[in-house]
């Protein structure tokens, strides 16, 4: 159990059987009053904003979340497959739940799969993915137009922003928290 | 890196709150931060210190020297208070106090408007967005009820949420444009202030506001030492209701009450204080080494 007075940024509870996380929160105490906890949450599954303003004797139910490593086996229209690496027990997670991280998401890849009462929230992707460049313009040697970066389309069907001599077939890093290129890879 | 010229500035209004009661012949005193025991309070959380506690405020002390033929005293030290911490609150903290014998609530307002003339005019400064020089402001806290949230406050005493209501939808509007009073508070929250004469349900008690910010708390003390035992009894049960530590009953300080003529005392942050008078609208960016930043970590060999 937590009580109010360890409430902080980011710290996840359960409200009415559903998780929520804390996005932010302000201390008040008027003089010789009660302690007082502004408190703004976003519900972990619905994604709902949520406000309330809590007292010291307040208390709260840890949000029973668990982290599995899982691997990303197959996407099929939406509904992206998942598999625990440790039982082998597969669960789907539909795109709207991904949202950008559908981008960075290749077959076999780990990842980290948040859980709540045995149901998949939300996928922790690694910080750094590399994609192969499936699309991309040739660089035009001599182009004077001032053009520093060119885009290109990776495997994911995902585009983005590059230095010019990036080519098809190429291996570039991502940064999956930005969606922005980092670096190419040499295999 | 931290930068040292708030530090600067903020010394010099330690130096010159004490150079004011100096110049007002009051004397400074030195009470211990370590007690046995506390005023029993029940929104106010010490933190132990072996079987003994920090102090949350000299209240204690400073009222027992009162008590032994002290008039006026005066002390700028360290306070302690568990879990309190917030842009506007420090667990540990700087308070002023000061106590008068022979005064009341309305004398301390006066020493108030008075402090701060004398520390704008010495340092040159003044709070952003806050006039010292224009009338300042008082208003009964039914009035300020009434005039901010729309409720009278029998209501707001009825409805149990008196402190949601003022953080809410009072403070954020009191002392905007220049310095104001929140004044007469219910006996219910009466703490160790007196109740009025003419009227007993309120209690001789004030609150500093500057810019929405509580400064100060003041009263006209309560020094009847049996109906003073009856709200530490009061205190105490919730303590033990809400399961919170229990605080003995004062007895020494209980025993010199009696000895205390009229008097009134007052406690004002520093802290707060230096925001106000530096602009800044967190509490971190007032002090040395704010905790959880990593800055009271002073074994990283910064120094």
């Amino acid at each position: 159990m937590y009580t109010a007075s360890d409430l902080r940024k980011g710290l996840k509870i359960e409200i009415d059987d559903e998780p929520y996380v804390v996005t932010n929160f302000e201390f008040s105490k008027p003089g010789k009053g009660q302690a007082l906890y502004r408190t703004k949450m976003r519900n972990m599954v619905t994604g709902n904003a949520f406000e309330r303003t809590y007292r010291s004797n307040d208390k709260f139910k840890k949000a029973p979340l668990e982290e599995r490593a899982m691997q990303f086996l197959y996407a099929q229209v939406d509904e992206y497959n998942f598999m625990d690496t440790e039982n082998y027990e597969q669960f789907v997670i539909p795109a709207d739940n991904l949202g950008d991280q559908v981008n960075f998401l290749v077959d076999n890849m780990d990842v980290d799969v948040l859980m709540f009462n045995g149901s998949p929230l939300g996928v922790t992707l690694p910080n750094f993915v590399n994609l192969e460049v499936t699309k991309a313009d040739p660089w035009a040697k001599g182009d004077t137009s001032g053009t520093d970066t060119k885009p290109v389309t990776v495997e994911t069907g995902y585009e983005l922003q590059v230095p010019p001599f990036i080519n098809e077939g190429d291996k570039i890093q991502i940064d999956t928290r930005t969606g922005a290129y980092i670096t190419r890879v040499k295999e | 890196m931290l930068s040292s010229s708030f530090l600067w500035q903020r010394a010099r209004l330690i130096q010159a709150i004490r150079c004011f009661f100096i110049k007002k012949k009051f004397l400074e005193v030195d009470t211990p931060i370590r007690l046995p025991s506390l005023i029993p309070e029940a929104h106010i959380e010490p933190v132990a210190c072996g079987s003994w506690f920090l102090q949350t405020s000299p209240e204690l002390c400073m009222k027992r020297l009162l008590a032994a033929g002290e008039a006026r005293i005066f002390q700028i030290c360290k306070c302690f208070r568990a879990h309190e911490r917030g842009k506007r609150h420090l667990e540990e903290f700087t308070m002023l106090e000061w106590y008068r014998s022979g005064c009341d609530y309305f004398d301390l307002m006066a020493d108030c408007r008075e402090l701060f003339a004398f520390l704008a005019e010495t340092l040159d400064i003044s709070p952003p967005g806050c006039s010292l020089t224009s009338p300042w402001q008082r208003l009964t806290v039914e009035e300020a009820f009434r005039k901010y949230a729309g409720i009278g406050l029998g209501e707001v005493m009825a409805s149990g949420d008196f402190d949601e209501i003022l953080v809410q939808r009072v403070e954020p509007f009191l002392g905007l444009k220049s310095p104001l009073f929140l004044y007469d508070y219910p006996a219910e929250l009466a703490s160790l202030a007196c109740l009025k004469k003419s009227n007993n349900s309120l209690a001789e008690r004030f609150e500093l506001y500057i810019k929405g910010l509580e400064l100060a708390n003041g009263f006209s003390e309560l020094t009847d030492p049996v109906a003073q035992r009856l709200r530490f009894a009061g205190e105490q049960e919730l303590c033990r209701k809400e399961g919170k530590p229990f605080q003995p009953m004062p007895e020494k300080f209980l025993a010199d009450l009696a000895e205390i003529g009229q008097a009134a005392g007052i406690a004002l942050g520093i802290d707060r204080l230096a925001m106000v008078f530096l602009g800044k609208d967190n509490i971190n960016e007032v002090v040395a080494f704010p905790p959880d930043t990593g800055g009271s970590d002073t074994s990283s060999g910064r120094h």
